[in-house]
């Protein structure tokens, strides 16, 4: 496997080789997540409609495109993957039942439980679970604790992302800090590699990230991942799950989870699990997310 | 400068004509990039603002919506948009809020978001005081003194409200390599050009002096050495240099007649002189010399019985006489009155010749163009005619050549008598119409003497044509009035 075929969180140079001059700000700008909402997806009548976002699965059109027919041989029906650019248009696109399975966050999943049905859960480093890492610019040796922090540009993922959002605002809430006067200025980058980049290169000071992401973009990129520094890590929280929408028929439901269960097990699969650093997936319990469930209704109280 | 103005001719064009050669190589060079500094700059500028608007209109939605990453990623990709052509490249992009802070920059190290612009020193504490912030402004494109950048500064509006600036700073260093590499090119190509045409204006310049220094070389050698200046090489054309090589030429020839005449004046006042002279002192002999002559004549007339005293005065008239016959020779004086010339005297010359010749056994030949009268003193015209062919005769080789030429023209007459003896040498020329001067044992020199005065009396001309193997004495008179002659002519006077 080479090194870019493993990039799959290092999208941004290749595509800014094809997005070249002002033409391509332009273009990016269309392409915005929040500057365009989301419509309804065009695909082939009787497929099955996976919702995917580069909040932590960066866009990489190989890989997806391979994974996308393995999924087709493993199904037997054609998929198409539904790719948005945050997580709230995702999902918008399950909730109203659009796509029939979403890759989210444990967050959204949490706050949408009633309507959404947990399909599988990523196993990463032998558990279904991952953390949130509070990481600050490596240069900046002034900055050594959350505390440090205070008055900086702070960098978010997704404002519905667990680790890059919840997370921090919880935290902050627990220490009786307001988040919105606690930074002298924050943002979204709507991506998790991208706030690692924003940290590395001193846009910000310190960012929220999924620990996931920093420690795979730790080994495939590691020049953007050494610009940073993690300062904190959260307790282990439910690793961001595949999801259905509601009324998804019981067959499909069944199917497509025995198919991520088991790609493990098969060759094709595991190797596209491999470039996902992931160990394989698991059906997992809605109880893995009890941990968001209960910062949500700390932070969302207020 | 002295110098350059004592400087031959051969090194001033050659240089000079290299000075205006480089000297418009420059000027034209020079000129070119000025114009091709104004054009670069001119589409850098274009270029700038282009990309200013374009992001202007770009940013107004993530700036609106408040979204720095997205701002940030647009702005970095618009940096990008030049990468081999550094001029081109925005160092410095930033996009500043309605409050003048820095939303966000390209290099956040060094323009942290939230600070402002003013606070961070460099260039841009002068680039806030000089951007006009008033809503309205399209564009400005702003060059704070001081500044290593120029900035092109873009206002972000949303529906009339404005939301901020799009600052982009260029480095004026980074436009520099381009630029010098122009230069660079620039003086290759007038360098190339000119290893050219150098070489080439050197020569033309050089064979533009090279008629003048020959010319100058000339004159040099002027006014002793008329030979050398009339082989110099000047050129024949129409120009201006050809002119003055024509006037040149036409001096030479000039300076050779002063020169000719100033010979031949000189030999006619020594002649004059001669003439005055001998006038003088034969006036002074011919006096005492008459009275001499009457002493003795009235002496034997009345006569002693001395045998002895008439023997010594016989003597003595006949040496007088002589002396008297010689004088009265270098007294050479027309007579106002005389018959005119008829083609009766050629005839009686050349019986008086004819003894002469027929002792050499010398042919005479003889062609007269005279038929009639024509009104010359014939005295003078036969004395002059005949020494000329005695002259000739003497000169001419035994068994030679004799030639008398009689042409009759607009009121004058040219005698020319030839013989084809020995030619009279350059140096005898000027004096060979001097008294007393003769190459042979017979004579007494006279005969050219009293030629030359007659004809000068007469006011005539007189040229001699000697070259090897021929000789011509030319003579040229004009007719006079003429009173004729009432008796037989006396020869002496006084």
């Amino acid at each position: 496997m080479s090194m870019s075929d493993d990039n799959f969180v290092g999208g941004l140079t290749d595509r800014r080789r094809f997005l070249m001059g002002i033409g391509g700000a332009a273009a990016l700008a269309v392409g915005h997540p929040s500057s365009v909402l989301a419509g309804e997806p065009a695909v082939p009548k009787g497929a099955l409609r996976i919702g995917l976002t580069p909040v932590f699965l960066d866009d990489q059109m190989s890989f997806t495109a391979r994974w996308r027919s393995w999924f087709e041989e493993k199904l037997e029906r054609p998929v198409a993957f539904v790719q948005r650019g945050s997580y709230r248009d995702v999902v918008d696109l399950v909730r109203s039942g659009k796509i029939d399975f979403a890759w989210l966050c444990g967050f959204p999943y949490v706050r949408h439980r009633h309507q959404m049905r947990l399909v599988a859960v990523p196993v990463w480093r032998g558990q279904p679970l991952y953390q949130s890492y509070l990481i600050a610019e490596a240069q900046n040796i002034g900055i050594r604790s959350r505390a440090d922090l205070t008055g900086t540009v702070f960098a978010y993922s997704d404002p519905d992302s667990n680790s890059g959002y919840l997370y921090p605002q919880f935290q902050l809430r627990s220490a009786q800090l307001d988040p919105a006067s606690f930074f002298g200025r924050s943002f979204f980058t709507w991506s998790h590699r991208k706030v690692v980049e924003a940290v590395s290169i001193g846009l910000a000071s310190g960012g929220a990230v999924d620990g996931y992401v920093w420690e795979t973009l730790a080994v495939t990129r590691p020049d953007l991942a050494q610009g940073t520094r993690i300062i904190e890590k959260s307790p282990f929280f439910g690793h961001p799950p595949f999801v259905a929408r509601p009324g998804i028929p019981a067959a499909d439901l069944e199917r497509f989870q025995s198919v991520l269960v088991g790609m493990a097990a098969d060759p094709q699969g595991a190797a596209l699990l491999r470039r996902l650093r992931l160990d394989g997936f698991t059906p997992g319990s809605p109880d893995l997310y009890d941990g968001i469930a209960r910062m949500m209704a700390t932070v969302l109280k207020t | 400068m002295r110098g350059f103005a004592d400087l031959s001719l051969r090194w001033k064009i050659p240089l000079r004509v290299m000075a205006a050669v480089l000297g418009t190589a420059v000027a034209v060079t020079t000129a070119l990039l000025v114009r091709d500094y104004e054009d670069i700059r001119q589409s850098l500028e274009t270029h700038a603002k282009s990309i200013g608007r374009v992001l202007a209109s770009t940013l107004v939605a993530p700036v609106l919506h408040d979204d720095l990453w997205r701002t940030f990623e647009i702005l970095q990709l618009a940096g990008e948009a030049h990468p081999a052509s550094a001029e081109l490249q925005a160092e410095i992009m930033m996009v500043l809020d309605s409050e003048r802070r820095i939303f966000v920059s390209t290099r956040p190290r060094e323009f942290p978001v939230g600070k402002r612009p003013e606070d961070l020193g460099g260039g841009l504490g002068a680039l806030a005081d000089s951007i006009a912030w008033r809503e309205g402004v399209r564009q400005q494109v702003l060059e704070p003194t001081g500044a290593a950048h120029y900035f092109v500064v873009s206002p972000l509006v949303a529906d009339g409200e404005l939301l901020g600036h799009v600052v982009l700073g260029y480095a004026k260093a980074a436009f520099r390599p381009r630029y010098f590499d122009l230069v660079g090119r620039a003086a290759a190509v007038t360098l190339l050009v000119l290893m050219i045409i150098l070489p080439v204006s050197w020569v033309w310049a050089r064979r533009t002096g090279a008629p003048l220094l020959e010319l100058s070389e000339a004159l040099s050698s002027l006014p002793d050495d008329l030979d050398t200046a009339r082989r110099a090489k000047l050129p024949v054309s129409r120009d201006e240099i050809g002119q003055l090589a024509d006037a040149f030429r036409r001096m030479i020839a000039e300076l050779e007649a002063k020169k000719e005449l100033e010979s031949q004046v000189m030999v006619s006042e020594r002649l004059a002189a001669v003439g005055r002279l001998s006038a003088g002192i034969a006036h002074e002999i011919n006096n005492p010399l008459g009275g001499m002559l009457t002493a003795i004549k009235t002496y034997q007339r009345h006569g002693g019985a001395d045998p002895m005293a008439d023997q010594t005065l016989s003597l003595l008239e006949r040496g007088i006489s002589q002396i008297r016959n010689t004088v009265s020779a270098l007294l050479v004086e027309t007579k106002p009155t005389d018959r005119p010339l008829s083609p009766a005297d050629i005839n009686d010359l050349l019986i008086l010749a004819e003894p002469a010749a027929q002792a050499k056994s010398i042919s005479i030949a003889v062609q007269s163009q005279l038929s009639a009268p024509v009104p010359l003193p014939a005295t003078l015209l036969r004395q002059i005619i005949l020494n000329l062919l005695l002259n000739a005769i003497a000169a001419a080789a035994d068994d030679g050549r004799v030639s008398l030429d009689l042409a009759v023209g607009d009121g004058m007459v040219r005698v020319t008598v030839g013989n084809d003896g020995k030619h009279i040498p350059e140096e005898r020329m000027d004096y060979i119409f001097e008294p007393f001067t003769t190459d042979r044992d017979k004579g007494h020199g006279l005969g050219l003497w009293i030629v030359y005065q007659i004809v000068q009396q007469l006011k005539g001309s007189i040229v001699v044509e000697s070259q090897p193997g021929w000789t011509n004495f030319i003579i040229e008179v004009f007719h006079v009035r003429l009173a004729e002659e009432p008796a037989q002519a006396v020869p002496d006077r006084g």
